[in-house]
């Protein structure tokens, strides 16, 4: 059943989730009785129709919001709020406008209050893997799209967290760049495996089926709202995945698979 | 420029100076009404030799300053508490917006009756004038700062100190500051209101003098002396943000 690079233990278990808003016009039920775990390394995609609460799954994944009904655990014990073992790269880049590049970055290792004797050199590694040496000292308005979410990933990276959350980090940028950053991302943190950085578990919420199949271990359709579990396919491309593997039959009739599953 | 700006400043205040003289030339006013531009200089001159001008903008400076700085810091406090509690808005606001639709004029008497006819009662006006839009601004900054923002520092569990000092005051310090500029120029007109209720030194009481002894050239330098004191309050603060917000400042500027 589960994909061969990953191995089968259950980092998050997610039971019976559901989430349900209330506005002053009743309940709006955004996830409905959600079922399912992510491995240990394993890189799974969630797609589905805007509006399925995609991006509402990634916050409670995160501890950001708390379930309405259901269980997430995280390492086996239940989930309660918001984790250092996790990291979280948002829609828009969100970086702070006041913080240069590296200074950005540097953020969470303030935060976990690391010495300032090793905060800049795991920084400068950072700035190298995501490759934006000589940028340092730029502000986030001098930037572009591609780099500033260079910059939100090296600094959801920073921490050496063991999951990392993404919320269709890759959405506002244009096509090619948004392929550039899929490679990247691919790049830093599930190939460079072995040495200072190990894989990592990954949850990306995306609306873009080539995408998805493109990175992932494992791809989780969601239903439009409220989001429920409308199929759980494991992509067995080999890895490391190159651009050729866009345009084979394989890849095509996967693609088209989930396509029908979004309906 | 920089050099374009202060040469136009320079031309525009020496055309004043110039208008003011004709009128003088051609108006044929007594001086009790309209010195001339070289009675006030010379008048200026005098009490800066004897002394009595450096005593008086002392008095007022010190009083501007320590009321800003009250005001300031009870702004600071109460706005951040309105920012972030429902509960302490629904307390406040109404006293706050209250104390707003009585004129400072009205309650300085009563202040200067309460406290005294020395310093402390000054400072507390000029607080108090300082408050509300320090106050309104804080508010509106601290409310700014960007939800996501706030969902990073927490999915990093960062302490509340922690947010404060990394997300909220830089975040809020743009508005903030804006809200700095205004109360500095107000703190001046709080302590000067403040002395002309009841006071034995500072500018404002310099001008009731003048005021009372027909020195007209007298009440213009101490007018000019409290412009001036603010025009440097105002710069101070305008220099401030641009050594804070760096950041905020488009390259072309």
């Amino acid at each position: 059943m589960h994909p061969p690079r990953a191995k089968s233990e259950p980092i998050l278990d997610i039971q019976n989730l559901s989430a349900v808003f209330s506005d002053g016009n009743g309940d709006l039920r955004a996830l409905d009785d959600l079922t399912f775990s992510v491995q240990k390394q394993e890189f799974l995609c969630v797609i589905g129709p805007s509006g399925c609460g995609k991006s509402t799954l990634l916050r409670i994944l995160a501890g950001l919001l708390p379930p309405t009904q259901g269980n997430v655990s995280f390492r086996n014990e239940p989930l309660v709020g918001p984790r250092r073992g996790v990291g979280f790269v948002f829609q828009n880049a969100n970086l702070m406008p006041w913080r240069s590049v590296f200074e950005n970055i540097a953020l969470p290792l303030e935060v976990i209050d690391t010495p300032r004797s090793q905060i800049q050199p795991r920084v400068q590694e950072l700035v190298e893997l995501v490759g934006l040496q000589g940028f340092e000292s730029w502000l986030p308005r001098d930037l572009s799209g591609g780099m500033a979410q260079r910059v939100a990933i090296a600094r959801a990276l920073v921490h050496d967290p063991d999951v990392l959350l993404l919320d269709e980090p890759f959405g506002a940028l244009d096509a090619l760049t948004r392929e550039q950053m899929g490679y990247e991302l691919l790049r830093v943190a599930v190939h460079a495996s072995g040495g200072r950085t190990r894989r990592k578990t990954i949850v990306m919420v995306t609306h873009a089926i080539t995408e998805a199949i493109f990175l992932a271990d494992r791809v989780l359709v969601l239903s439009p709202r409220p989001g429920r579990i409308r199929m759980d396919v494991p992509i067995e491309l080999p890895r490391p995945r190159e651009e050729r593997v866009r345009y084979t039959p394989e890849f095509g009739e996967l693609a088209h698979r989930l396509r029908e599953a979004i309906g | 420029m920089r050099s374009r700006r202060i040469i136009l400043l320079f031309a525009s205040m020496t055309g004043l100076l110039i208008a003011w003289q004709l009128l003088i030339i051609f108006g044929d006013f007594p001086r009790f009404i309209l010195p001339s531009p070289g009675d006030v200089l010379k008048r200026f001159l005098e009490i800066v030799r004897d002394g009595s001008l450096y005593r008086h903008l002392l008095t007022t400076l010190k009083e501007v300053l320590l009321g800003l700085t009250l005001g300031v810091s009870v702004a600071t406090v109460l706005g951040y508490l309105i920012a972030k509690s429902r509960w302490m808005e629904r307390l406040l606001s109404p006293y706050i917006v209250a104390s707003q639709s009585v004129p400072m004029v009205a309650i300085a008497p009563l202040l200067v009756i309460w406290f005294g006819p020395g310093m402390l009662s000054k400072v507390l006006i000029a607080a108090l004038i300082v408050v509300f839009p320090v106050l309104v601004n804080t508010v509106v900054g601290v409310r700014a700062v960007p939800e996501d923002l706030h969902a990073l520092m927490r999915s990093l569990q960062a302490t509340r100190w922690q947010t404060l000092r990394l997300l909220e005051i830089p975040a809020a310090l743009p508005v903030f500051l804006g809200g700095l500029r205004v109360g500095a120029t107000l703190a001046v007109i709080g302590a000067v209101v403040g002395e002309f209720v009841g006071a034995d030194s500072g500018l404002g009481f310099l001008i009731n003098v003048g005021r009372g002894l027909y020195d007209t050239a007298l009440v213009f330098v101490a007018v000019f002396v409290l412009i001036s004191m603010a025009l440097v309050l105002y710069g101070t603060v305008v220099l401030l943000e641009a050594r804070l917000l760096t950041w905020q400042r488009r390259s072309g500027d």
